[in-house]
């Protein structure tokens, strides 16, 4: 068993499809960030807002005011650098880096997709997604003697990718074997009848059964297609049915990018020779701007590869990387209650797009001499962080304790903090949400369970 | 092999569910809630004909206006007062309806802004140079301002006639009083025209789900308008829900002292009309958000909630019924009655903007970011 762990550690491969994951990468998170620029989203959803809801342990992560942007810059350039191959170990740090800080200043905008870049940037990191097709190795492949061999880098390191994209999708399946899911077909239900002003689909959309066919297909989907997609006698079917299901996702939800991501990433489950095609391709369209390349290329000896000479540091910290990845989306079972009520232990788990809930919250502040009144929440929130907020208890805790704060700034002695709360989810009437006698200032956050939700009058069977 | 026939099943499945439209021509859609004729309903029988009314009110009090100008007394004072009341229950039913060229001219800005600023109208009086349309005078104009200009200005009724006759600047209230009155015909008409004119096909046609279809605009502004005009500005506002103290001089109609609660009851029947398509000043009811929402939960199988919405406003009736007519002295007697009017109207937000939201699934037009 030993030595077939170590035998596979040392197996080799070529370098390209690695290389051209590196390159879809960094021009897709190029886009994105001029893409979320241009929508003017830096200002609305982190400059605007006079205060940002912070995961529990990051409330020392926070917008900058103007110099956000630089941040966002700073981003883009980073991934402009990893497609180009350039600096290759800096410019992925400091991608990661910086898409990790803008991700962490405000809880409001999570999504799956971009936790999902945050921990495929903290992987990338350590793969040796440079060594070919780089500038980083112009130099080295130019000096060669006219033979252009491609390198070989360790087998694990591409495997390393497929594993992480299987996990996502494997979960994001897991995730949907519930009797809200698959039995009601809901949030599917709602969704899809209100696409019917989309051409072609529209009136699809109204059908029950397609509801259903979704619900399913979609469960099937994201269960099989890892080992779909592994399996070579498979692989161009998955493949299609990746681009299908990814392209409709994007026309009947507004999700933005990451349906081309997922697109782009499933390319790594093919063989080199696919890549080899694409980056002769691309160094056809890319011959005429070589010689601005070149000098920015490092000419140096090669030195034995990072990944070989940490080996005995990257294995490991992948190791963990890993265990954590399969391991968080399950620790939802140590909370008591539905998850999809509670939402303790939602986040990070490849939860995608299974709930419809709404919510509404009006805190009640009174004071020492039991003087109270409610608070207008757009007089401190924008709309979307109000509607992220309002069916959130973490959010809901985090905004009781900023307006005591607030309050208690005004000159108002001893605040107490109440909510009167409803929330809506997957078409059952609205109910009560958070008890309303409980003094929301005097609770700590904590990963404790909260005692302080309501319970759900009704049961969501599965997973 | 296993593997390649689920590999195709799946594949068929997507495909089938992606592109099946040429094997569908046959099939009549499910859908068939007429979203067009929703939209006729609420513009041919309820949105132009309360424009209609009001404009038709509002000439009315323009001429009432004209004869007490010219005869500032007592029974001509009475019949201003009189078409100023029937204009403002008017308005009530005008006031939800932000779209078009309402939003465009913010029309309700300058009609029904309180409480009004005293201080803005007298200096407009005295300097007899004032730019009617300017936000700055939008707390100095409309339904409030003439409220003040015909109850408020003294405080009786010799006095208030007193003003108008032989006060110094008799002549300038005269003129505002007259200005702000035509003001708000003008603007009726304008938004009016529109709607007889081009927009009402533009309106009724644009039945798509998107941030700005007229089916997602109309429930938007609906429910703008009950949360805020109705919920807060008539009822929680001078409650003091929002403040430590209740506000009692931020009721509507703070200056006739006696018809808070009925222009209130009227907000809130208009609500209750345009949720169930019911025509205006009619009994005959149309394709409305009730009927869309019913036919919606019921096919998509989860419960009822179009009466719990109308008995969650019977509710918020019945409690609003039991106050003063003037809601000055309600919160100044038993400002609990005033709260628990505001927790019954709050009750129904909650169904309005999460069950109902939920349920037509409309793209809200204040969140402008990715989804999951």
């Amino acid at each position: 068993m030993k030595s077939k762990i170590h035998t596979y550690l040392n197996r080799t491969t070529s370098a390209a499809p690695l290389a051209v994951f590196r390159i879809g990468f960094g021009v897709m998170m190029l886009y994105s960030i001029i893409r979320f620029a241009a929508h003017g989203w830096i200002n609305t959803l982190y400059i605007e807002p006079q205060f940002h809801f912070s995961y529990y342990g990051f409330s020392w992560v926070q917008p900058l005011g103007n110099a956000t942007y630089l941040i966002f810059a700073l981003c883009g350039l980073a991934a402009l650098f990893v497609a180009l191959g350039y600096k290759y170990r800096i410019s992925m740090l400091v991608f990661f880096l910086s898409f990790t800080y803008i991700e962490l200043m405000d809880k409001t905008t999570y999504l799956n997709h971009y936790y999902f870049i945050s921990a495929l940037s903290f992987l990338l990191f350590f793969l040796p997604a440079a060594r070919y097709f780089s500038i980083d190795t112009l130099g080295n492949t130019v000096a060669k003697d006219g033979k252009k061999q491609t390198p070989q880098i360790p087998q694990w390191t591409i495997d390393s990718i497929k594993l992480l994209l299987g996990v996502v999708y494997f979960y994001a399946g897991l995730a949907k074997l519930n009797s809200d899911w698959l039995i009601k077909a809901m949030p599917l239900k709602i969704w899809l009848p209100s696409k019917y002003d989309i051409p072609l689909l529209g009136d699809l959309m109204q059908l029950e059964w397609v509801h259903y066919a979704f619900s399913w297909s979609g469960m099937l989907y994201d269960l099989f297609i890892p080992f779909l997609l592994l399996y070579k006698r498979t692989r161009i079917v998955a493949f299609a049915a990746v681009i299908i299901f990814h392209v409709l996702t994007r026309v009947l939800f507004p999700i933005g990018m990451f349906p081309f991501v997922m697109i782009v990433s499933a390319l790594i489950f093919f063989d080199s020779g696919l890549h080899e095609r694409i980056i002769s391709y691309i160094r056809r369209l890319l011959l005429p701007l070589k010689r601005f390349f070149i000098p920015l290329s490092r000419k140096r000896i090669p030195k034995k590869a990072m990944e070989l000479k940490y080996k005995r540091f990257i294995l490991p910290v992948l190791g963990v990387f890993f265990a954590l990845q399969l391991l968080l989306p399950w620790r939802y079972l140590a909370y008591p209650g539905e998850l999809f009520w509670t939402e303790e232990g939602y986040r990070f788990s490849w939860r995608v797009m299974l709930m419809e809930k709404m919510g509404s919250a009006q805190f009640k502040i009174v004071d020492e001499d039991g003087k109270s009144f409610y608070v207008q929440n757009s007089d401190f929130l924008t709309p979307f962080q109000e509607k992220q907020m309002s069916y959130q208890p973490d959010f809901i805790l985090q905004y009781a304790h900023f307006l005591g704060d607030h309050f208690t700034k005004q000159g108002h002695k001893n605040v107490a903090v109440y909510v009167d709360s409803y929330v809506a989810l997957n078409g059952r009437l609205s109910q009560p949400y958070v008890d309303k006698a409980v003094n929301l200032y005097a609770i700590k956050e904590s990963f404790q369970h909260k005692s302080w939700i309501l319970p759900f009058n009704d049961e969501i069977k599965g997973l | 092999m296993k593997l390649r026939n689920l590999g195709l099943v799946l594949f068929a499945a997507i495909a089938i569910g992606s592109c099946s439209e040429s094997e569908d021509d046959g099939v009549t859609t499910t859908d068939s809630f007429d979203r067009r004729a929703l939209l006729e309903n609420a513009a041919d029988n309820i949105i132009i004909p309360a424009l209609q009314d009001l404009s038709d009110d509002l000439n009315s009090l323009k001429t009432s206006k004209d004869l007490f100008i010219a005869t500032p007394n007592q029974a001509n004072l009475d019949d201003l007062r009189e078409e100023w009341l029937d204009a403002y229950m008017t308005w009530q039913y005008v006031e939800m309806f932000n779209i078009g060229r309402a939003e465009e001219i913010l029309y309700s800005f300058q009609m029904n802004i309180y409480p009004t600023n005293v201080t803005d109208i007298q200096n407009n009086v005295a300097s007899a140079s004032y730019d009617l349309t300017s936000p700055n005078n939008n707390d100095a104009v409309g339904f409030p301002a003439v409220d003040y200009l015909l109850y408020g200005v003294a405080s009786d009724d010799l006095s208030i006639l007193d003003t108008y006759t032989n006060n110094t600047n008799a002549q300038g209230y005269k003129d505002y009083l007259s200005d702000v009155i035509d003001q708000m015909a003008a603007l009726t008409t304008t938004v009016l025209n529109d709607w007889t004119g081009s927009y009402r096909d533009t309106f009724v046609n644009s039945t798509g789900n998107t941030v700005t279809s007229s089916v997602n605009l109309l429930i938007n502004d609906f429910i703008f308008y009950y949360e805020k005009g109705l919920r807060a500005n008539k009822v929680g506002i001078p409650a003091g829900v929002f403040s430590t103290t209740p506000l009692a001089d931020r009721v509507e109609g703070l200056y006739s002292k006696e018809f808070s609660k009925e222009l209130a009851l009227e907000g809130l029947q208009a609500v209750d009309d345009f949720f169930n398509g019911r025509a205006y000043n009619g009994t005959t009811t149309g394709l409305g958000y009730a009927s869309y929402v019913t036919e919606l939960r019921t096919n998509n199988g989860t419960s009822d909630l179009t009466t719990a919405i109308n008995n969650q406003l019977a509710a918020a009736r019945a409690q609003m019924n039991v106050l003063d007519d003037n809601f000055v002295n309600q919160v100044n007697s038993d400002n609990t009655l005033m709260t628990r009017t505001y927790d019954e109207l709050q009750v129904a937000t909650v169904l309005f903007k999460i069950d109902m939201l939920q349920t037509l699934n409309v793209s809200v037009d204040y969140v402008d970011a990715d989804g999951d």
